[in-house]
């Protein structure tokens, strides 16, 4: 791994680092357990979404039904436990199944139809969220007691922050990301598709294997979200989770990886994650500030490290005219 | 099926690793490939050469299962086989290298040699285990290099080298490497050779396409020549003479209704277009030219020899980073395509269908569209004024379309370049600069096309005309500009315009790799 | 013009389409068709079709060049928001209204030109390049109204939402007014022409002397412009600016309108009136639901499922069954043929 890919990824590492003294400088109070603790339960949904999204952008794709995917099985869960008794952990394993399979089929369209992901996981963003106003369109609250077991799950940090199980559910999807994308020849697939697919496929890559795997693996972790959020809220709500694809799109670039595919850290993404977590508790210690502020300085982020990913393009494309003669 | 080539040991060749035969493949009836057959044998460089269009990739498909021939067998070891693709190629014994699309840049070393096979612990990727690996392959070719790293972070030669340690690693009889020198410098080429060689020692077969003559000469073994499709001819390296050889690639086709006798110079003009010191680094080296109305200047030089450079300097495609331009006396600026057609250039360039046709237009759009573009968006074209214009063009060069309202890409491609040429001609150009206007077209169209080049410069227009059919060239040039390694080395006027003359300018010291 | 004959043809299927569509909705509401005049203005479901469709219309009218032109604009909506809530905070401060109409006119300018020089002067990919302001703007637009609803009473603003004009309502008149004068400055100059040769190989039209890099700003400059035009009318529509929800999604009905119409997603040849038919087609789908008793957020899974129609249909045609049956090798043999 050589310095001028990991960049971004550095950049991104500099800019929490400071962001944070800045923070902390202002408010000593952040500098707490308590905060990082609330910093990552409040964002673990948007974290274990932001996995599977950095997969698919390494990949050289996209997925729009992020969102769509999250408010369909928030919405989901809560029909089962409440309205037909069944066991939150089998509502659960119904609800992931079904996401994964959903995200399996759209990687196969992608494929096998060969036509653009934005268009196609367009149409998955419809489906999810119409088929989730189809189940009810009302916001039915959770009252289950299985949920306030799993809410009394915490691990009490030094300093009286809560680790949440949900908190820790996404460290853990983070670790297994990082582990998935470094460690399996999956992972290594991933990053060739995205590489260059011509050349990936000559390679010997299962391509078609890899893309469905892809969207797959989106799609589930897209419904563990859609799991946590459930737990987040104890509710499901139709309109619920919608726009986190921007969200989740948004911390997978300003953690560096490249929108274009090939390049990027599942660690970076939790940065990525953790930026944006950041800026909204700021907005909640300053007070006089308003949420909106957490979008605009997003987009700025956001552009900052597009143009920064184009300079290093086109610098390295410069470096290496010089060495590619015309044929 | 075993066959005898003439002029070769005609015993049955016992080393004999990979045999094709009578190989035909058409693509929407353009005969790509006409019955060519080929060999390698254990042990052996051999040298795959011809122009581009010659056949040379699609003959290295066909051999790795890209493409399905239409006719033809294919032998490994004695035995035959079809080709399903390029990963069945590879478990056969065929690797293959490709000069662009390489391995995975983005991937560490170690991941480009091993990836789908990675040693596994415990379901996991043995990430130590696989660089040992690694380490241990590169070894055999004397590369010590970090093979946890990304291989974007090695020179091209090290990619190149990894390539070929994967090819072999995985396949091991036949290794196909297809213009691996391009973007090598000298030395990085010797290194290619030693491991060439190695391989070759070690039993390999090794299939060696390059457009470097010196190179042929240096490392291989045989030399098998197309040209148009066809099979030339397969010689002993060490029985062909280079001038010979660059007759077989530039060939004696030419259909005779072009054989005109060579072109008088024009009287001196004082309209004329003087490029002086113009050059690219990296791209073509300093030169002077001069194009005075009525004239044609050729442009001879094989393949990578800075021609196609040239063309794309002087109509502003390319940026100089020295040099001056005056017309007509005058000094002017060219900064863009559209600084070159306001002062009456126009460019048809090679690739026709990247960067000429515009395909889903019409072929009235098409031709209308460098006029329109010139005149602006606010002065439209009416539709009867652009019809007026194609049909007066299809009438003067005999563009064969059913309609001037089919979308442009339906046409074949002579139809097509006579297309491009119209949209410039309709801008009533001073200075055309044709790059390989003739590749690619059927026979009847490709005199058509050198008439009408002929016609253009009697007219008065002045002309550059890139190709590689040296008789052509003959043919219509008043001048013949002769490049090679990216240098404009020579230029040949009057009588001494002759093939023979412009296959020794060609082939004379051809210099080492750049 | 190449004869009303032709073009009817072309708009064959989608004309079909719509027709269907209508005769269901009249078959859900048999008063479908009914129209009545009542002080001087046209009533009945058929206007209203018009009417709600108007914005969508608007902003696939420059989505139809962008598309045209190979790219794609996702900041529509969240320019809708932004225009809509400059127009409406500026109407509340007091400004007069040529002022407010300007000035959210010139955002929407604004925005489309730095999307416009993202994808031709940085050479971003249109999604990434316009991914920027679809996340960032929507937070700009919360700024301007800090994060309310800005409601407002000025009756001249609130004639373009709900006012009429030669019995019509002025948003289907302004929908009309700007489809007829951009297809007028499209077909009447060689702007279409130019558009459609760099959508088509943008490299062939730079050889042929076209400046695309100025085309393209220009391209993006007014889908900002259209896509503020179409926020100011949401705004006077509901006589207020929410941020949070104008035209939110909108730029995937405008992009599945101009899909509709016929024009490829891979850029080229469009046509401006058949995207605004797209658009005719979506509204009708989403009144039909209505209508139906059926609730309107049924729309979605109706739109997912004409998405996938068009991508099957598209299939199908471009390359035959072949394409279905072994994609992967088809992939390649594109590759090596180019």
């Amino acid at each position: 791994m050589t310095s001028s890919r990991l960049l971004p990824f550095y950049a991104t590492l500099v800019i929490f680092l400071l962001a944070y003294a800045v923070c902390v400088i202002q408010f000593p109070n952040m500098l707490s357990t308590r905060v990082l603790g609330n910093l990552l339960t409040d964002n673990a949904f948007l974290g274990i979404a932001a996995v599977g999204m950095t997969f698919v952008i390494i990949s050289g794709g996209i997925d729009l039904s992020v969102g769509s995917v999250i408010g369909f099985t928030s919405v989901l869960i809560a029909v089962l436990v409440t309205w037909y008794g069944i066991h939150p952990l089998a509502a659960f394993c119904i609800a992931l199944t079904i996401a994964t399979a959903f995200g399996a089929a759209m990687g196969a369209v992608i494929h096998y139809l060969d036509v653009p992901a934005f268009i196609v996981t367009l149409a998955g963003m419809f489906l999810a969220r119409g088929m989730a106003f189809v189940i009810t369109t009302d916001s039915i609250p959770i009252a289950h007691e299985f949920y306030t077991t799993l809410h009394g799950l915490y691990f009490r940090m030094p300093g009286g922050g809560r680790l949440t199980l949900i908190g820790g559910l996404m460290v853990i999807v983070f670790l297994a990301g990082i582990v998935v994308a470094h460690y399996t020849r999956f992972g290594s697939y991933i990053y060739a598709l995205g590489g260059n697919k011509t050349s990936a496929e000559l390679m010997g890559v299962p391509v078609a294997r890899t893309t469905i795997g892809i969207y797959a693996l989106s799609g589930f972790l897209s419904g563990l979200a859609g799991v946590v959020f459930s737990l987040y809220t104890s509710a499901g709500y139709s309109l619920s989770a919608v726009g986190v694809e921007l969200d989740t799109i948004a911390a997978v670039v300003i953690g560096g990886t490249l929108l274009t595919g090939g390049v990027g850290l599942v660690a970076g993404t939790f940065v990525g994650v953790i930026i944006q977590g950041l800026i909204q508790t700021y907005i909640v210690f300053d007070g006089t500030l308003s949420s909106w502020w957490t979008k605009i300085v997003v987009g700025l982020l956001l552009f900052a490290f597009i143009a920064l990913q184009r300079l290093l393009v086109v610098l390295s494309a410069r470096k290496g005219s010089s060495q590619v003669a015309t044929p | 099926m075993r066959r005898i080539t003439l002029g070769e040991d005609a015993v049955s060749e016992p080393d004999l690793l990979l045999d094709a035969t009578e190989i035909r493949k058409s693509f929407l009836g353009l005969k790509a490939l006409d019955g060519v057959d080929f060999s390698v044998r254990k042990g052996e460089i051999h040298a795959l050469l011809g122009e581009n269009g010659a056949g040379k990739s699609t003959l290295i498909k066909v051999l790795t299962g890209v493409h399905k021939p239409d006719s033809g067998a294919i032998e490994l070891d004695g035995q035959a086989v079809a080709v399903r693709d390029p990963m069945h190629a590879q478990q056969l014994g065929i690797g293959t290298v490709y000069q662009e699309v390489n391995l995975l840049p983005n991937l560490t070393v170690a991941e480009n040699l091993y990836i789908g096979r990675q040693p596994r612990r415990f379901g996991l990727v043995d990430t130590r285990t696989m660089q040992k690996q690694a380490r241990a392959l590169l070894a055999r070719y004397d590369i010590e290099i970090d093979v946890g790293a990304q291989l974007s972070s090695f020179s091209i030669a090290v990619q190149q080298l990894v390539a070929i340690a994967r090819a072999v690693d995985m396949s091991g009889s036949v290794l196909i490497l297809d213009e691996p020198t391009a973007s090598l410098d000298s030395h990085e080429v010797e290194l290619l050779f030693g491991v060439m060689r190695k391989l070759r020692d070690r039993g390999l077969g090794i299939v060696f396409i390059t457009h470097f003559l010196d190179q042929v000469y240096a490392v291989s073994d045989r030399i098998t020549v197309l040209r148009n499709g066809k099979l030339v001819g397969t010689r002993q390296t060490s029985d062909l003479m280079k001038v010979d050889l660059v007759s077989m690639m530039l060939g004696r086709t030419l259909a005779a209704a072009t054989e005109h006798g060579r072109r008088a110079a024009p009287p001196p003009s004082e309209r004329k277009i003087s490029f002086s010191d113009f050059g690219r680094a990296r791209s073509v080296a300093p030169f002077d030219l001069t194009i005075s109305a009525g004239e044609v200047v050729g442009v001879a030089g094989l393949l990578g020899s800075g021609r196609t450079e040239t063309a794309r300097l002087l109509f502003g495609i390319d940026l100089p980073d020295r040099g001056t331009i005056t017309v007509d006396g005058k000094p002017v600026r060219i900064a863009s395509p559209r600084d070159a057609i306001r002062l009456g250039f126009g460019l048809c360039p090679e690739d026709r269908k990247a960067d000429g046709i515009v395909g889903d237009l019409s072929v009235r759009e098409n031709i209308a569209l460098a006029l329109q573009a010139r005149r602006g968006w606010l002065r439209r074209m009416s539709t009867r004024e652009q019809t007026e214009l194609a049909d007066r063009f299809v009438k003067a060069l005999d563009i064969r379309t059913t309609d001037i309202e089919k979308p442009v890409k339906l046409l074949s491609g002579g139809n097509q370049q006579k297309v491009i040429l119209a949209r410039w001609l309709a801008t009533q150009p001073r200075f055309l600069i044709l790059d390989e206007p003739t590749r690619g077209i059927d026979v009847g169209a490709h005199a058509e096309i050198i008439e009408l080049i002929n016609k253009l410069c009697d007219e008065g227009l002045g002309l550059l005309v890139i190709s590689s059919e040296i008789e052509e060239i003959v043919a219509y040039s008043t001048r013949v500009r002769v490049l090679r390694d990216r240098v404009h080395a020579g230029e040949l006027a009057g009588a001494e315009i002759s093939t023979d003359n412009i296959m020794r300018a060609i082939a004379a010291e051809h210099g080492a790799a750049r | 013009m190449s004869g009303l004959g032709s073009g009817l043809r072309k708009a064959a299927p989608q004309l079909a389409c719509l027709a269907v569509i209508l005769f269901f909705n009249w078959l859900a509401f048999p008063g479908f068709f009914d129209l009545r005049l009542q002080d001087g203005r046209l009533f009945g479901s058929l206007v209203d079709v018009l009417n709600r469709g108007a914005p969508v219309a608007i902003l696939a009218i420059g989505m139809t060049a962008v598309i045209a032109s190979k790219g794609v604009d996702l900041s529509v909506g969240a320019v809708m928001a932004m225009a809509g809530a400059v127009a409406a905070t500026m109407t509340v401060e007091g400004y007069s209204l040529p002022v407010v109409l300007l000035s959210s006119l010139a955002v929407g300018i604004a925005c489309g030109l730095l999307n416009g020089l993202l994808v031709a002067v940085l050479e971003l990919q249109p999604i990434v390049a316009t991914l920027i302001l679809m996340v960032a703007g929507r937070g700009i637009a919360q700024l301007i109204t800090e994060g309310v609803i800005v409601t407002f009473v000025e009756p001249g603003l609130i004639f373009f939402g709900t006012g009429s004009f030669l019995g019509l309502p002025m948003p289907v008149i302004i929908a009309a007014a700007l489809a007829l004068l951009t297809v007028l400055v499209v077909r009447r100059t060689a702007l279409g022409l130019l558009i459609e040769s760099i959508g088509v190989n943008r490299s062939a039209s730079t050889y042929a002397g076209i400046n695309s890099r100025l085309l393209i700003v220009m391209i993006y400059t007014f889908c900002g412009f259209c896509a503020a035009l179409a926020g100011i009318i949401a705004a006077a529509d509901i006589r207020g600016a929410d941020a949070n929800n104008a035209g939110l999604w909108l730029e995937l009905d405008a992009i599945l309108a101009v899909v509709i119409g016929g024009t490829s997603l891979l850029g080229g040849r469009f046509s401006i009136l058949m995207s605004v038919l797209g658009a005719i087609i979506i509204q009708s789908m989403n009144t039909g639901i209505l209508i139906s008793g059926f609730p309107p957020e049924y729309n979605l899974i109706v739109k997912a499922a004409v998405i996938i129609l068009i991508l099957l249909v598209q299939a199908a045609s471009l390359s035959g069954f072949k394409l279905l049956l072994r994609p992967g090798a088809a992939a390649t043999a594109r590759k090596a043929e180019a």
